[in-house]
């Protein structure tokens, strides 16, 4: 994807606010309604940079994470990239059954699922793609099937 | 982010202002953790200053509850904007917390 805007982001996950923030000022521009950009787009791409750097490449400030945002008529689409090993989204349980709600971890795949209309993954598992549809309205509509 | 900490009667309140995420997460955790080590029992986290919990913040009152109620204690939370109540609501953490409107009711009888 040939993004309009791409970032490389050391990892360190205090920087991963900023990021998010500026992505968002890049964004603002776009006809998306402004309440699904604050919590749909901004809650998926804070859990993917998360995933990026936590799981993806461990935390290794060493590594960098790829941010590649692509605004057009109609959709908004942010690629995450990291230099791990990748992993299988479909291995994450779903945390909202009961057995699970008290586990600490394994929300945030589950979130961009929820809140964003496309969410899909490279063979490898160390890429992510979040797409938002502008022509549909307010925030939280249910996104993709979980 | 930054968090105040208050006594009112024998419950800790926790006001968070700002963004409760990955990034500082570990600090409200150690502040809870202290006070529970010092004995406190009754704790209300109060969200009306605060933008956005993302699902490491949601792990962690999810990991402090679960810490305090072994203990004998409870984890109430307060004032969660629109936002916030979909993001408990979506992963249904809505039924493991008492969720109060604001942190007076929070308090009410605890």
């Amino acid at each position: 994807m040939d993004g309009d805007l791409v970032l490389e982001i050391p990892t360190d996950v205090h920087s991963i606010a900023g990021a998010v923030d500026y992505v968002m000022s890049r964004c603002m521009a776009c006809q998306v309604h402004a309440k699904k950009l604050n919590l749909n787009f901004r809650v998926g791409l804070t859990e993917a940079l998360s995933n990026a750097m936590m799981y993806g490449n461990g935390h290794d400030p060493s590594k960098n994470v790829v941010v590649e945002l692509a605004m057009s008529e109609g959709r908004l689409e942010a690629t995450v990239r990291d230099q791990g090993a990748g992993f299988d989204p479909t291995s994450i349980p779903d945390p909202t059954l009961p057995e699970n709600r008290s586990r600490p971890c394994g929300r945030g795949v589950f979130l961009m699922r929820e809140l964003l209309d496309e969410v899909s993954y490279n063979d490898q598992g160390n890429e992510v793609t979040l797409v938002l549809r502008l022509e549909s309205g307010g925030a939280f509509e249910g996104g993709a099937p979980a | 982010m930054s968090f105040q900490v208050s006594k009112v009667n024998d419950v800790t309140l926790i006001e968070v202002e700002g963004q409760l995420i990955v990034g500082n997460r570990q600090e409200l955790k150690q502040g809870v953790l202290d006070k529970l080590e010092g004995g406190d029992l009754k704790f209300v986290v109060d969200f009306a200053n605060t933008g956005y919990i993302d699902s490491s913040g949601l792990g962690v009152l999810v990991s402090l509850s679960k810490k305090i109620r072994e203990q004998g204690g409870e984890l109430r939370l307060s004032s969660l904007n629109e936002d916030l109540r979909t993001l408990f609501e979506l992963t249904k953490l809505d039924t493991l917390f008492r969720i109060a409107d604001d942190k007076d009711q929070a308090l009410e009888g605890f």
